[in-house]
């Protein structure tokens, strides 16, 4: 029987870059087919080419043995192809019913039953009336999983499903991911997570610099086996902090309280946390338990005019103070949607640095410092390793774990004296990961105070000092790293503790 | 067939350029289709609307002086638009200039003082400003959208013009006609081109253009509006205040506009009318949009929308066309060049092969 889907010398070049490159693939129905490789490696533009988003310059598609050319991603949906993208489609100021009615037939009461139900036996639970603003990066993911799901394909395509997915909700759409392969269903399958891919893939590819250089299948050998073939040098090792001592306290949220006056988002209890220099401070939970407000609290894009001392910087009140005052008391930030927050897509990389590090020398009498705005760029590609035509290109144009290298290292390199993280890692292959990493830690050893919130519980634990839980607007008591257990902290996050 | 759009990696730079040309070209055969199913000349009304506005030097020196308002106008709009601030009441903001710049002639109608040139255009400047301010004290206080309010305050500016003209500073010796007094010399601004109408507002306009340039271009309070406009939550991110966005955009939008309404009466018309404005204040949104929102382009485009203006006269006349049709042709443009512009940001595929 013909395959599925089957790709024949594919490819697909972007002014200078060559993201794609005679690419062959074969997808059978009925198994998981997962896509490895670095960041920039290529994967997402190998999906938009099946998906009818791009169309290749060379080479054929062919569905169930027909040559096709999908101009459009309706022409692939009416094929019978879904997919979910890494960075996502879903219009913001619609509610997730709305969104979904754009696409999936339908009356809006049926679909909302049908999100209801399958967001409970998948584990994907959102509420079809909120509106899609207000729900995290994690949240909108879920949404665009069910709206894939509710269409029924026989080929389903996840470019990165999982990163930022809590570890449970992980569980769970494997177990239904498995039961649609044994319906027939086929899918491809991106993550950075090699344990992911051994679990659950029948076969794999693996792409460097566009091009396929290996086919294997990743039940065989282990999870460092294919970090080899995949970055072309073995896994690196965790990077486990050694206890130090610790300097002033940096950053004080005291009996925080936050009435959110959106309806879905959360609204937060009376947090407290404190984190001082010398220290990285984990903040765990799923994500849509205040994260995000949590976050903006910290980072002043929420300022409370009437509560100043409860956000301290430096032991100075800031609570009602924007973002950019708090910035230049010290604070520096990561946030977890980088296209469109933490960059502008529209962009150069280099008007991008001038986001947040125009204080660094790249503006001099209100003018912009083009050659230092550059120079500065040039130094945050270079020495993050961020793979990209140069200082000159559109954030929007950069694959998505090298935007998200590049931020994290616009923000390292203003030196704060408190770094605020949301999930550093996410979208980020492994050699990079563990880079970051790396990097965090030793900014923790040079004296800064770091707070990273993820839902990466073996990230928390592998980096963090101390750990404290978020789980509906609530904060738990502070956590070492060292007398927990991923038990405990899993107990808090679903807000069975005490 | 099938016709897809696909986003490029970069602008295009050749189809930066040739989208106005484009749009030009459609404008004219879609209105020559138009004025042909009028019954009128068609061929005529294009010469008129087109080429004989560069036909002999008087011609020429009545679009440069059009120019000129049109021009800083749409230097002060597109500031605010690239901000998505949207003022579209730049014609009452017009109107307000020129009373508070008339305010001087007016009370002092034998003045001779060589300050009060400069009084007025800076009472003018300040008077737009602070017009277009109440829609900015709106925005930001109450969140009332600014499109709505600026396009109401132009209402009331015409309401309060209407009522001076026709009331307090009518002009006792006019005849009971609805304007003001006829300013003194000193209220005047000299000529800078001999033998035309054309004054020295057309160097301040070009001034304010490069001032503009250099603003988006080079200074950081620019590119924090262009953050604003193009991505919103990264700016506020940056702690970038969209508060700062509105109040600078439209105020610099009232600014302009204010300082156009002064140079009007200080200029051709030396009286305050009750046709101060001949729809300057929204042909320069057009004009802005046609320059691409670029301080450079929207010299060019004030220049091409200033031609229109004098063959839209000249076309009224010769080919005998309604006013309307003038209009038409403007709105022509604006829509085949927003159109043309999707050229800019996407490629267009046309797929001849048959679907699966
Ligand atoms: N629209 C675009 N314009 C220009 N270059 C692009 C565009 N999209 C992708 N690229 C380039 O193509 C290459 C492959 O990008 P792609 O997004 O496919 O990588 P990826 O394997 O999905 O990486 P990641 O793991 O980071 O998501 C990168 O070098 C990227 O910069
Ligand atoms: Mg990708």
């Amino acid at each position: 029987m013909a395959p599925l889907l089957q790709l024949s010398g594919v490819s697909k070049r972007y002014g200078g870059v060559q993201a794609n490159a005679g690419i062959d693939l074969r997808v059978d129905a009925g198994t998981i087919h997962a896509i490895l490789g670095e960041n920039g490696a290529g994967k997402s533009t190998l999906m938009k080419l099946i998906y009818g988003v791009e169309r290749p310059d060379e080479g054929q598609v062919f569905w169930q043995g027909q040559a096709v050319a999908l101009s459009s991603p309706s022409d692939a949906r009416r094929l019978g192809i879904g997919m979910v993208f890494q960075h996502f489609s879903l219009f913001e100021t619609l509610s997730v019913v709305q969104n979904m009615a754009l696409i999936v037939p339908g009356s809006k009461a049926e679909l909302a039953t049908r999100i209801r139900d399958l967001g409970a036996a998948f584990g994907l639970s959102v509420d079809p009336q909120a509106m899609v603003h207000s729900l995290s990066v994690g949240e909108r993911q879920r949404v665009e999983i069910i709206r894939c799901l509710l269409l029924n394909p026989k080929l389903l395509i996840l470019d990165e499903p999982t990163s930022v997915l809590p570890p449970q909700s992980v569980a769970l759409l494997f177990d239904t991911l498995r039961a649609l392969r044994a319906k027939g269903m086929a899918i491809l399958f991106i993550s950075h997570k090699l344990e992911e891919i051994r679990e659950l893939c029948d076969c794999a590819t693996i792409l460097r610099q566009g091009r396929v250089t290996a086919r294997l299948d990743p039940r065989q050998g282990t999870a460092h086996d294919l970090a080899t073939l995949m970055i072309g040098r073995p896994m690196p090792p965790p990077v486990h902090p050694t206890p130090h001592g610790l300097g002033e306290e940096r950053l004080a949220l005291t009996a925080l309280s936050f009435a959110n006056e959106d309806p879905f988002g959360v609204s937060l209890k009376d947090v407290s946390l404190s984190v001082r220099g010398g220290e990285i401070l984990g903040i765990a939970g799923i994500s849509g338990n205040g994260q995000q407000e949590l976050a903006a609290l910290i980072s002043g894009e929420i300022a409370l005019k009437s509560s100043a001392s409860s956000v301290t910087l430096m032991s100075h009140p800031v609570g009602d103070l924007g973002a950019a005052a708090r910035r230049k008391r010290g604070l520096a930030f990561v946030p977890e949607d980088r296209l469109g927050r933490g960059a502008v897509p529209d962009m150069s990389l280099a008007d991008n640095a001038l986001l947040t590090a125009h204080s660094r020398g790249l503006v001099q009498n209100g003018f912009i410092n083009r050659k230092a705005e550059r120079a500065f760029t040039a130094e945050c590609i270079t020495r993050f390793d961020v793979r990209t035509a140069g200082p000159q290109a559109e954030a929007g144009s950069l694959s998505g774990g090298n935007l998200q290298k590049f931020i994290m290292g616009r923000e390292m390199m203003l030196n704060p004296s408190v770094l605020l993280v949301a999930q550093p890692t996410w979208g980020v292959d492994i050699g990079a990961a563990s880079e970051i990493r790396q990097r965090l830690v030793a900014m923790r050893n040079a004296g800064a105070a770091i707070v990273v919130i993820s839902e990466e519980i073996d990230e928390l634990f592998e980096i963090c000092d101390r750990l404290q839980v978020l789980h509906k607007g609530h904060l738990s008591p502070s956590l070492d790293v060292a007398a927990t257990s991923v038990e405990q902290i899993g107990t808090y996050m679903i807000g069975a503790a005490a | 067939m099938k016709i897809t759009f696909e986003r490029r990696a970069a602008l295009s730079r050749p189809v930066l350029f040739a989208a106005p040309v484009i749009a030009l070209s459609l404008a004219m055969l879609t209105s020559l289709i138009l004025f042909a199913a009028l019954g009128k000349p068609a061929g005529q009304a294009l010469y008129s609307l087109l080429l004989e506005p560069f036909v002999g030097w008087y011609n020429i020196s009545e679009v440069l002086l059009k120019m000129g308002p049109l021009m800083l106008i749409a230097q002060g709009l597109a500031i605010g638009f690239r901000a998505n601030v949207f003022n579209i009441g730049a014609e009452g903001q017009l109107i307000i200039g020129a009373l508070c710049a008339s305010a001087l002639p007016v009370y002092f109608p034998e003045g001779s003082s060589p300050l009060m040139l400069p009084a007025m255009i800076a009472m003018g400047a300040l008077g737009g400003a602070a017009w277009a301010g109440i829609a900015a004290g709106l925005r930001v206080r109450f969140n009332a959208n600014e499109i709505l309010v600026t396009l109401m305050l132009t209402l009331i500016a015409t309401q309060v013009l209407n009522y001076l003209l026709l009331g307090p500073w009518k002009d006792p010796h006019g005849f009971n006609f609805p304007q003001s007094v006829t300013f003194p010399d000193a209220a005047l601004l000299p000529i800078l081109l001999t033998g035309t109408r054309v004054n020295i507002s057309l160097l301040a306009a070009l001034l304010v253009s490069a001032l503009a340039y250099v603003m988006m271009r080079h200074r950081f309070s620019g590119y924090q509006l262009l953050v604003g406009g193009l991505a919103p939550r990264a700016a506020r991110y940056a702690g970038f205040t969209e508060a700062r966005a509105v109040w600078v955009s439209l105020l610099l939008g009232g600014l302009m506009a204010g300082l156009a309404g002064a140079c009007e009466v200080a200029g051709p018309l030396g009286q305050l009318q009750r046709s101060v404005s001949t729809g300057y204040g929204y042909s320069a949104i057009i004009v802005a949009y046609l320059g691409g929102l670029n301080p450079l382009g929207i010299v060019v485009s004030a220049f091409l929308m200033a031609a229109l203006f004098i063959g839209g006269d000249n076309a009224m006349v010769s080919a005998d066309l309604p006013v309307a049709a003038v209009f038409v042709f403007q709105g022509l443009l604006l829509v085949f060049y927003l159109a043309s512009l999707t050229f800019i940001r996407h490629r267009v595929i046309l797929n001849w092969t048959r679907r699966a």
